[in-house]
Formats: structure tokens, C-alpha cells, sequence
């Protein structure tokens, strides 16, 4: 990648170049993502790298089932979400518990903090259950500083104890949406 | 319910399809798919669905993404895939050239009493496969076009999409295993790759 340097507009921290090198030191080679401006930053690094298999999906179930068959194949794939599409997952992640499969996926969080639309307050309220029901352990991100370790940890206990990891990025870390096109 | 004499066995159809296979890697839908594939032999790269609706062609974007090498057959019925529409958009869109997604479209969800699906209620999956950017889609109802589809499976110029119009009449019970661990064990044992 060219600019590297380039610092996130929230935080002085590269946070999501420190996911990235912490995804890329555990061997992943594959990333599936339903935008989210949160994760805009990663998914550009991820499209910027030949050596990651990079998919933008309909929806985020289809990540579920993505993951699943890379790991058959010797893959270990992440999946990127906002909160609201954990609710779409729910019956997916069914295959996950019932093959015992590694996963694991980094959601940026809405509902929580500052939150501006009301829309997003129930699925955001509700995203750590909607996981937990399911078998999936759930980890926080809070601070920058932290991205690299969490990841790292998040990464073991997915692809080397077959574990189902959520990794739920805080609203308050990743800043107030920004209407810069309007003002 | 009446069944249509001119249409494919389902069973004579997969049996076709997996003649040769070689190092086809074969992921199956929940259900009937399943069976079909069990039916026409057992094997360690084949990958059986006994849930995950919806979920069967992503399964296999994901195989054959991190198998490039190898052919990946995911065969499915209407009812499944039409559960999982949006990724045939995905897999469009990615471009895996050694990826087929097979539907075995027989208008009907079989596992439930035999409701009509959308298919069968004239929703053409061939027709939305080619919408959604699959440049190989082929309607098959007869062995020559299974021929002609077990070809294309090792022509690595894919993604191919095909429907397989098949029969709504009763076949034998053939069960696969259902445990998921094994299966995926298995499944990995046969690319070599380690249990964890």
C-alpha cells in the first residue's frame, strides 16, 4: 500500500492498519464484508492486498457460509460487519457450532453512543445476545490502542481453538457520524 | 400431484453429473441434494448440508477461493438456493473460475410436503443467474446437457451456473452422515490439511 501514513479522521491512531497487520500475522487470506463506514479503512487495505481473497457480499449470512468453506479449503477468512447485519447471521451461524468451524468477525457497532438514528438503536442493543444465543464468544474493542492485541488474541481462540469470535468495535472509538456533505 | 414423465430422475441426473469426477470437491444442499449426492457414492470430498439453508453456493465461493486447483460442484435444490438468491450477485461478481453451482429445480420444496416454490410458480433461476453476471448458464433437461455440464466442470472458466430440471417423483431413502465435525474433518483430511 502507498499511504500507510495515512491517519484515520477520528482517532490519531491507525487502528484499522493495526487489525490489518494483526489478520495478516495469523495467516488470513480472506476477507468478506458488507460496508460499513466504520470499516472503510480495512476494506481498502484488504482490496489493496493480492494476497487476500476479498468479497463484498449481498448480505451478511453469506459471510457466515464464506468462512465456513474457506476454512475447508485451508483458508482462514474474517468477516466484517455493522451490527445491524448480526441479526442476519442467526441461522447461519448454526452451521458454525454444528461443524464446530472457526470464525471470526469484527463488527463496528451501532446503537450505542452518540447514536443519532433511532433506526439502529434495537439490532445495536441486541447484537451481543444475537451472538451469544448462538455460540459465539464475544470480545470488545474499545480503545485504538488495543486493536492489535485484541485482534491477535481474537485470531488464536478462532483459528486455533476452533472457537466463534466476535470481535464488537465500539461506537465511541470508531467517532460520531459526520455529515460533511450537507454542511 | 402429478409428475412429468419427460423429466429427469433426480438421482439418475447426479449420478450422471459425478461419473468421473476425479478431484471434484462437491458441497450439497440441505435435503434432497444431500441424499443425491451421497446416493451416487460416498466420498471424502464430498461436503453434505443438513442445514444452513441458503447457505451452500457461499460455501463454495469460499472452497474454491482457498482451492483454486480444484473443480467445487456445489449441487443444491431450487428451495435452497432460492433462500441464498443474493449469492449467485456475490459469486458473480468474485469470478471464481473453478466454481459450478448445479440446481437441481424440481419447482417444489421435497422435504416439506411438496409445496411449490417460486421456480415452480415460474421464476426462471437460469434467467437471474445471467442477470446477475454468470456469462455459463445452462438449462439442462436430458443427459446429453449433463454431459455437456460435467465437461464444463473441469474447464475452469466458470463461474457456471446451471438448472437441472428434475423430476417431483418419490426416490429411496439414502441418508448421509449428519455429524458436522466429521464431515469437516473429513472433508479437510482429503486436501491434506490438519485437524486442529
Amino acid at each position: 500500500m502507498a499511504d500507510l501514513a495515512t491517519a484515520d479522521d477520528v482517532t490519531s491512531r491507525d487502528w484499522p492498519l493495526d487489525i490489518y497487520k494483526a489478520l495478516k500475522a495469523a495467516g488470513v487470506s480472506q476477507v468478506c464484508y458488507v460496508p460499513d463506514a466504520g470499516h472503510s479503512r480495512l476494506i481498502q487495505l484488504s482490496h489493496g492486498d493480492s494476497a487476500i481473497n476479498t468479497t463484498v457480499l449481498t448480505t451478511e449470512e453469506e459471510g457466515v457460509a464464506l468462512c465456513a468453506g474457506a476454512w475447508l479449503g485451508g483458508d482462514r477468512a474474517v468477516l466484517l460487519m455493522q451490527s445491524s447485519g448480526v441479526g442476519n447471521c442467526v441461522n447461519m451461524l448454526s452451521l458454525l457450532a454444528s461443524c464446530r468451524l472457526p470464525f471470526l468477525t469484527f463488527v463496528t457497532m451501532r446503537g450505542e453512543w452518540a447514536e443519532f438514528n433511532p433506526w439502529q438503536i434495537p439490532m445495536g442493543k441486541a447484537t451481543r445476545g444475537a451472538l451469544e444465543i448462538m455460540g459465539v464468544t464475544v470480545l470488545r474493542l474499545e480503545r485504538p490502542e488495543d486493536a492489535e492485541e485484541v485482534t491477535s488474541a481474537a485470531a488464536s481462540l478462532a483459528f486455533d481453538s476452533d472457537q466463534q469470535i466476535a470481535v464488537l468495535i465500539s461506537q465511541r472509538m470508531i467517532g460520531r457520524k459526520k455529515w460533511t456533505e450537507a454542511k | 400431484m402429478t409428475t412429468n414423465p419427460h423429466l429427469l430422475d433426480r438421482r439418475e441426473a447426479v449420478k450422471a453429473l459425478l461419473e468421473d469426477r476425479s478431484d471434484l470437491l462437491v458441497v450439497s444442499g440441505l435435503g434432497s441434494s444431500s441424499y443425491d449426492v451421497f446416493d451416487a457414492g460416498e466420498n471424502a470430498a464430498n461436503f453434505y448440508l443438513w442445514g444452513a439453508m441458503g447457505g451452500a453456493a457461499m460455501i463454495g465461493l469460499g472452497l474454491a477461493l482457498a482451492q483454486p486447483k480444484r473443480p467445487v460442484a456445489v449441487i443444491t435444490g431450487d428451495g435452497e438456493q432460492l433462500m441464498g438468491i443474493g449469492s449467485l450477485l456475490t459469486i458473480a461478481a468474485k469470478k471464481p473460475g473453478n466454481l459450478a453451482i448445479i440446481v437441481l429445480d424440481n419447482g417444489h420444496f421435497g422435504e416439506t410436503g411438496m409445496q411449490m416454490s417460486h421456480s415452480g410458480l415460474g421464476s426462471r433461476l437460469e434467467v437471474i443467474a445471467g442477470g446477475a453476471g454468470f456469462h455459463s448458464v445452462s438449462d439442462i433437461a436430458d443427459f446429453e446437457g449433463i454431459a455437456a455440464l460435467r465437461r464444463k466442470l473441469r474447464n475452469f472458466d466458470g463461474p457456471h451456473f446451471a438448472r437441472i430440471r428434475v423430476s417431483t417423483a418419490h426416490v429411496a431413502r439414502a441418508l448421509p452422515p449428519r455429524d458436522g465435525v466429521f464431515l469437516k474433518n473429513r472433508f479437510r483430511g482429503h486436501l491434506g490439511l490438519p485437524v486442529n
